[in-house]
C-alpha cells in the first residue's frame, strides 16, 4: 500500500491484519501524540457546550432550532478530525510535494473572495458563501499553505545537507511566496488574518535559522507596514473605531465599546466557579454579540468561571507545549519549521481572541482555535493538528 | 525520551525554538493573569454590573390605607377605577412599535391617537409632557376613566390589543361624607420626586418611581403607615429588554388605615357654619373702614377638652382635594396656589396667625395673680388710661368702676390690664430694664405654650409669636436699616412709626407693654394654640398636644396601635385661680360680652364658658376671635377681617354646640338630635377580615347661621 505520492508505508511496519496493524507496538496509532489529540478533543467538546449555550436562545440566528449551531459545530469538528486523519494518512512530507497545487488552489480561492462571489461577514470581506448555511473562509486555509510553502523552500537545502542555514535567496523566495496571499487578504481586508500570517512568517523564519538580519528586517517591515496601513487610510472606519475603543473602553459604551464592555462584564461576573452552564445572565440575555464565534470565551468566563475559562487556557497550553516538543524533536528542519508555524498560529490567534474578550487586545475577528463556531477555522485547525501528528509519527524510530 | 534522534539542527535553531516557546507561554500566562484580575479580583464589581444589566423590576403598587373618622366613616379611601394601561415592552416588540394597536385603542377610548402615543413615550430632556417618567417595564396608564363598555371591548378583543390591559385599579378618593370637606386636614398626594427616591434609597422603606407621597395634612404625617409596601417583581431581561424569566417577587403589603378623632358630621357642621358666618360677615358694615367686612379667611377648631383630640377642624377658603387625584391640572394648581384664591391650601387652624385680641386676657389675668396681685382686686376700670400723654382707650370707651380680675374678663375691661401691665413695666425698670426683669406677662404667655408649636400631628404648624424683649431686639436688628431709611419725623403715619422704630425699636416701651397685655400689637397666635389653652382651662390645666390621628389599624385589622394623648405641660396657675377664671368665663357666656350669643342656652345642664376677642390689625379690618368651652369640648373660631368676636363668630360657634349637644333655639335638649353629646371614646368596630365598620353619616347638615337653634 502506498500513498498517492508514492511513499511506502510498509517501510515502518510489516503488513499484518488491519486491526493488529493499528494496535501494533510501533503502529501509527500508538505513535500519535495522544495528549494533543485529547486536549484538542476536550477543547472541541467544551466549545460545543459553549456554542450551544450561546445560541440556544438566539432565535434570530438559529432558525428556531436550539440545536442548530450545536449540530453544525459537532459536524465541523467531525469533518475536522476526518481532515486530520487524512493529513496523517498523507503525511506532511507528501504535502510538501503537493505545495504547488495547494498554493495554487489557495490563491485561486482567495482571489474568488475578491470577485462578486465573495461575501462580507462582520465587516470582513473574506468569505465565500456556498449555500445551505455553509461558507468558506479561504484565508484560514491560506495560513496552512503559507506554512507548508515557506517550510518547503526554507528547509530544502538544509535538509539536503547543502547548507547549515537558509541562504538569502531562499529567504527572499519564501517571503515572496508568503507575500502574495497576504496581499490578497489585505485587500479584502481581513486584518486579523494578516496579523496571524505575519506572526506565522516571523516564527517560520526564526525556526528555519534564517539570519538575524532577516528576522529584524521582518519585524521592522511589520512596524512600518502597520504605520503605513494606518496613515494611508487602508483601514475601514470600523477598524479605526475598534482600536479607539480598545484604547479607551469607556468611549461610547453603546457603540463600538459595547462588545468588549459586555464581554468583560460577562467574564468578570463569572467569578471563581461561574454561574453554571446555561445559567449565565449575560449569555442568556444575549448581551454579548458574536458570542458563539469571536466572543465564545466570554461564555466560558461567565458560565464556567475562572476554573473553566482557565482550563481552556491550560488545554491550549498543553497543546502548545507538546507542539513545541514535536518541533524540537523532529529530525528534519522541514518538520520543525512547520511545527513552529503552527505554534505561532495557534498561540497568537488564541492570545488575540481571548485577549480581546478580556480587554487587553483590540478587537479583531479571529476565532478561538477548537472552541469557536466556524467551519473553515475548525477544518484548518484540525489539519494543522494532523500535520503536527504527522511530523511526530513520521519521525524515524531509533532502534 | 531516552533516544533523542540526531536532528542535525544548529544551536541557532534550538535557541530560537526556546525563544518561541518562552514567548508563547508568556502570552498564555498574561491571559491567565488578566482572567484572574477580572474574575477574582474585580468579580464583585462585574457581578453588580451584570445584575444591573439583566434585572428589571415591575412594581405592583400597594393599596393605600384609608383615613377614617372617629366612627369609621371613610374621609379618604380608594375607589376602583378602570385603568387602561399599555405595556411598553410588548409594544416595542411589534414591527411598528405598537402604533397600530395604540391607534385602535385611541378609537375605543375616544381619544386622539397622538395623545395616546404621547402618553407611552418615555420622558427625556427633549420630550415635553405628556410623557412617561416611570420605569419602561411598568404598565403605563393611558386613562383611569375608562367605562365598563370600553374595558369590555378591550378585554374581549384581546388579540387586537396585545400589550394593552384594562384593569380595575384603586385610585385615591376623598369621599366628603355628609358634605364634609376637611381638605386641609386630609392633605393630598403627589408623585414622588427623584430627590425623594434617592433619599429613601437606603432607608427601611425605599420609594419607587410610581409612588405617590402625602404632601400635606394627614396624608403626609401618616404617609409611611398609609402607603404600605409596594410589591416588586424582578424580571430577567435580555439585551433587547425582552423578559426571559422571573427572578424574584415580593407581595405588595397594603397600607394601614388611620382612624382619626374627626367626626365627619361635626366637621360638616363646622365647615358650613364657618362658611356661612363669613358670608354673613361680608354683609355687615364696618364703620372704621367704611366698607363691608371682607371676611377673607377663617378657621374653627372643635377639640375634645380632656384629650386634645380634634373633632373638627375647618379652614376657609377651601378646595376639593380630589383635584389632586390622577395628577393635578396646571389650571387647578395655579388656582390653588394663587393669591386670587387666597391660598386655600393653607390650613388656617394651624397655619393662620393673628393677634388674639381679648381672648388673650386669660394669660395676663394669670400673670397678674402669679405676679402677686389678688384676683379680687379691686382694680379701677376707667374708660381710658394714659401714659405720658398717650391715651389708651377701653374698647367702646366704657368705664366700669372698680372691679375684680374676674369681672375684667367678663366685661373685657382693657384699662385694668393696662394699669397692671404698666405697673409691672415700671417695676422691671421701664425704658432702662433691670437685668433681672421679671417680665411676668411675657413669661406667662410662654408658659401657656405661645410662641411655639403645639405639636399637633399635622405638618406645617406655625409657632406664633410672643413679642418679648428678645424678640424686640432681634426684630429691630433685622429691620433697623429699612426703618431708618424710610422713617420721617414729620411724615405720614407709617413714616412716623418707622422713624420711632429706628430710634428705639429695640426697646420695650410702655405702650408696647400695655398693648401687649390685651392681646394686641405684635402678638401672634394660631387658633390651635388658643384651643389648646382653653381646653387646658376646661380640663384642669393640662396642655395637650392636639391630635387628629387616633389609631393606626393594619390592613388585616390584626394590629391596632392607639395614639394616646400627650401633654406638653400644665397651665401656670393654681386650682383656685383656675376655678375663678372658669367662673368668670362662664360669666362671659351668661352676663358678659358673649351672653347675647348664648341666649336660652341650658347653662345649668351644659355650663358654657366663653371669651370674645377683636384684634386690631394695622391697615386691615379687625380679626374676630371667639374662644369657648364646656366640660367636654373647646371651640375656637376666628375670621380674618370679620368684625367683632361675638358678632362674626358667635352664631356659628353656638350652632356647632347646638349640633353637638342637640340643643334647640329655646334651650331644650333633644338627645336624639345630638351628634356627639359626649366625645367618642371607643374605636369603631373592626371585623375579623380587617374591615372597619362605618356608622351612618346621617342627614346632610344645612348651615343655620344667624337663625340659631338646633339642627333642622
Amino acid at each position: 500500500m502506498t500513498t498517492p505520492s508514492g511513499y511506502p508505508i510498509r517501510r515502518y511496519a510489516p503488513e499484518p491484519g488491519t486491526w493488529s496493524k493499528l494496535t501494533a507496538r510501533d503502529s501509527v496509532v500508538r505513535r500519535l501524540d495522544w495528549v494533543i489529540l485529547l486536549a484538542a478533543l476536550a477543547l472541541s467538546g467544551i466549545g460545543a457546550a459553549l456554542v450551544y449555550s450561546a445560541t440556544r436562545n438566539r432565535t434570530e440566528l438559529n432558525q428556531g432550532d436550539p440545536y442548530y449551531f450545536l449540530v453544525r459545530h459537532a459536524l465541523n469538528t467531525g469533518i475536522g478530525i476526518g481532515l486530520a486523519v487524512a493529513t496523517i494518512w498523507l503525511g506532511h512530507r507528501t504535502l510538501r510535494g503537493a505545495v504547488p497545487i495547494l498554493y495554487g488552489l489557495s490563491i485561486l480561492l482567495l482571489l474568488t473572495v475578491l470577485t462578486p462571489l465573495g461575501s462580507t461577514i462582520n465587516g470582513a470581506h473574506s468569505w465565500i458563501v456556498i449555500g445551505g448555511g455553509f461558507s468558506v473562509q479561504p484565508s484560514e486555509f491560506a495560513k496552512i499553505t503559507i506554512i507548508l510553502g515557506m517550510a518547503m523552500l526554507l528547509a530544502a537545502k538544509v535538509d539536503a545537507g547543502d547548507r547549515e542555514h537558509p541562504d538569502h535567496r531562499t529567504v527572499v523566495q519564501a517571503l515572496g511566496l508568503a507575500a502574495l496571499p497576504i496581499a490578497i487578504v489585505l485587500l479584502m481586508p481581513d486584518l486579523g488574518s494578516v496579523m496571524v500570517m505575519a506572526i506565522i512568517i516571523l516564527a517560520v523564519l526564526l525556526a528555519s535559522g534564517a539570519s538575524n538580519r532577516w528576522v529584524a528586517g521582518l519585524i521592522g517591515t511589520a512596524v512600518i507596514g502597520a504605520v503605513l496601513v494606518w496613515q494611508l487610510g487602508v483601514l475601514d472606519q470600523y477598524q479605526i473605531d475598534r482600536f479607539a475603543a480598545f484604547a479607551n473602553p469607556a468611549l461610547d459604551p453603546a457603540g463600538v465599546g459595547y462588545n468588549t464592555n459586555q464581554a468583560r462584564i460577562a467574564i468578570g461576573s463569572g467569578g471563581l466557579l461561574g454561574k453554571g452552564l446555561f445559567h449565565g445572565t449575560q449569555t442568556t440575555g444575549q448581551f454579548v454579540p458574536e458570542q458563539q464565534t469571536d466572543f465564545v470565551f466570554s461564555v466560558a468566563g461567565e458560565e464556567l468561571g475562572f476554573v473553566g475559562a482557565g482550563l481552556i487556557i491550560v488545554l491550549l497550553g498543553v497543546i502548545l507545549w507538546r507542539a513545541c516538543r514535536i518541533a524540537r524533536e523532529t529530525t528534519e528542519l522541514y518538520g520543525t519549521v512547520v511545527a513552529a508555524g503552527i505554534i505561532a498560529w495557534f498561540a497568537f490567534q488564541a492570545f488575540e481572541n481571548i485577549g480581546m474578550t478580556l480587554g487587553i487586545m483590540p478587537v479583531a475577528g479571529l476565532p478561538l482555535p477548537f472552541v469557536s463556531y466556524g467551519g473553515s477555522s475548525m477544518f484548518a485547525i484540525w489539519i494543522a493538528v494532523g500535520l503536527l501528528q504527522s511530523i511526530k509519527v513520521q519521525r524515524p524510530i531509533s532502534a | 525520551m531516552s533516544n533523542i534522534p540526531e536532528t542535525g539542527r544548529t544551536p541557532r535553531v534550538t535557541v530560537r525554538l526556546a525563544v518561541i516557546q518562552i514567548l508563547v507561554f508568556s502570552l498564555l500566562l498574561t491571559l491567565g493573569g488578566r482572567l484572574w484580575y477580572l474574575q477574582i479580583r474585580n468579580g464583585d464589581e462585574y457581578t453588580a454590573k451584570a445584575d444591573n444589566n439583566h434585572v428589571q423590576q415591575v412594581v405592583q403598587p400597594a393599596t393605600r390605607g384609608a383615613i377614617l373618622d372617629a366612627r369609621g366613616i371613610p374621609l379618604a379611601d380608594n375607589e376602583t377605577r378602570l385603568v387602561v394601561s399599555a405595556s411598553r415592552t410588548d409594544l416595542m416588540k411589534m414591527p411598528d412599535d405598537g402604533e397600530a394597536v395604540l391607534t385602535r385603542l385611541a378609537g375605543v377610548l375616544d381619544m386622539k391617537p397622538a395623545d395616546v402615543m404621547a402618553k407611552v413615550r418615555l420622558c427625556d430632556a427633549k420630550t415635553p409632557q405628556p410623557c412617561w417618567n416611570g420605569s419602561p417595564y411598568q404598565p403605563i396608564p393611558i386613562t383611569d376613566e375608562a367605562t365598563t363598555q370600553q374595558a369590555l371591548q378591550i378585554r374581549e378583543r384581546a388579540e387586537e390589543f396585545p400589550g394593552i390591559s384594562a384593569e380595575p385599579t384603586p385610585v385615591r378618593r376623598y369621599a366628603a361624607p355628609g358634605e364634609s370637606n376637611a381638605a386641609q386636614v386630609l392633605g393630598y398626594l403627589s408623585p414622588v420626586t427623584d430627590e425623594e427616591i434617592k433619599k429613601a434609597e437606603d432607608g427601611p422603606s425605599p420609594l419607587l418611581r410610581s409612588d405617590q407621597i402625602g404632601r400635606s395634612g394627614l396624608e403626609r404625617t401618616y404617609d409611611a403607615e398609609l402607603r404600605g409596601k409596594a410589591g416588586v417583581t424582578r424580571y430577567e431581561v435580555d439585551n433587547l429588554g425582552r423578559v426571559i424569566g422571573k427572578a424574584k417577587s415580593e407581595q405588595a403589603q397594603p397600607g394601614s388605615n388611620v382612624i382619626t378623632s374627626i367626626d365627619a358630621r361635626v366637621q360638616a357642621v363646622a365647615e358650613k357654619e364657618l362658611a356661612l358666618a363669613m358670608k354673613e360677615a361680608r354683609k355687615s358694615f364696618d364703620k372704621n373702614t367704611g366698607t363691608n367686612y371682607k371676611a377673607d379667611a377663617g378657621a374653627v377648631v372643635v377639640m375634645e377638652a380632656k384629650t386634645g383630640r380634634v373633632v373638627a377642624m375647618a379652614s376657609n377658603p377651601t378646595y376639593d382635594p380630589n383635584a389632586w387625584v390622577g395628577g393635578i391640572s396646571a389650571r387647578d394648581y395655579k388656582q390653588l396656589t394663587g393669591k386670587d384664591s387666597n391660598y386655600p391650601l393653607l390650613n388656617r387652624a394651624i397655619q393662620g396667625q393673628a393677634a388674639p385680641g381679648s381672648i388673650f386676657k386669660v394669660i395676663p389675668t394669670t400673670a397678674a395673680v402669679n405676679a402677686g396681685y389678688s384676683f379680687e382686686g379691686p382694680y379701677p376700670c376707667p374708660s381710658s388710661y394714659s401714659i405720658g400723654g398717650q391715651v389708651f382707650k377701653n374698647f367702646e370707651s366704657a368705664g366700669h368702676g372698680d372691679i375684680s380680675l374676674g369681672q375684667a374678663l367678663e366685661v373685657s375691661c382693657d384699662t385694668v390690664y393696662y394699669g397692671l401691665a404698666h405697673q409691672q413695666w415700671l417695676k422691671d425698670g421701664g425704658n432702662n430694664p433691670k437685668k433681672d426683669a421679671k417680665d411676668w406677662f411675657y413669661k406667662t404667655a410662654h408658659q401657656f405654650g405661645l410662641g411655639k408649636t403645639t405639636g399637633i400631628d399635622l405638618p406645617g404648624e406655625v409657632s406664633g409669636r410672643v413679642p418679648d424683649r428678645k424678640w424686640k431686639k432681634d426684630y429691630w436688628k433685622a429691620n433697623e436699616k429699612a426703618w431708618c431709611k424710610s422713617g420721617k419725623k414729620d411724615g405720614d403715619y407709617a413714616q412716623r412709626i418707622a422713624y420711632e422704630n429706628c430710634l428705639e425699636g429695640m426697646k420695650m416701651r410702655a405702650g408696647d407693654s400695655v398693648n401687649y397685655s390685651i392681646g394686641q400689637g405684635d402678638t401672634l397666635v394660631t387658633p390651635i394654640q388658643m384651643a389648646t389653652i382653653y381646653a387646658a382651662i376646661s380640663n384642669g390645666g393640662t396642655l395637650y398636644d392636639p391630635s387628629v390621628g387616633k389609631a393606626i389599624v393594619s390592613a388585616d385589622g390584626k394590629h391596632v396601635q392607639e395614639i394616646k394623648p400627650k401633654s406638653h405641660g400644665r397651665l401656670p396657675m393654681d386650682a383656685a385661680t383656675r376655678k375663678k377664671i372658669n367662673e368668670a368665663l362662664a360669666g362671659v357666656a351668661t352676663r358678659g360680652t358673649a351672653a347675647w350669643r348664648f341666649v336660652g342656652w341650658p347653662q345649668d345642664k351644659i355650663p358654657m364658658h366663653a371669651k370674645t376677642g377683636t384684634a386690631e390689625v394695622y391697615g386691615k379690618q379687625t380679626t374676630s376671635w371667639f374662644a369657648t368651652y364646656t366640660k367636654d369640648y373647646t371651640i375656637v373660631m376666628t375670621i380674618s377681617q370679620g368684625g367683632t368676636g361675638s358678632g362674626a363668630s358667635g352664631p356659628a360657634v353656638r350652632n356647632i354646640y347646638n349640633a353637638l349637644y342637640g340643643v334647640s333655639a329655646d334651650g331644650t335638649i333633644d338627645r336624639k338630635k345630638a351628634l356627639l353629646p359626649v366625645p367618642q371614646r371607643s374605636l369603631p368596630r373592626i371585623d375579623s377580615n380587617g374591615t372597619i365598620q362605618a356608622q351612618p353619616v346621617g342627614r346632610v347638615y344645612k348651615a343655620v347661621g344667624l337663625g340659631g337653634g338646633a339642627p333642622q
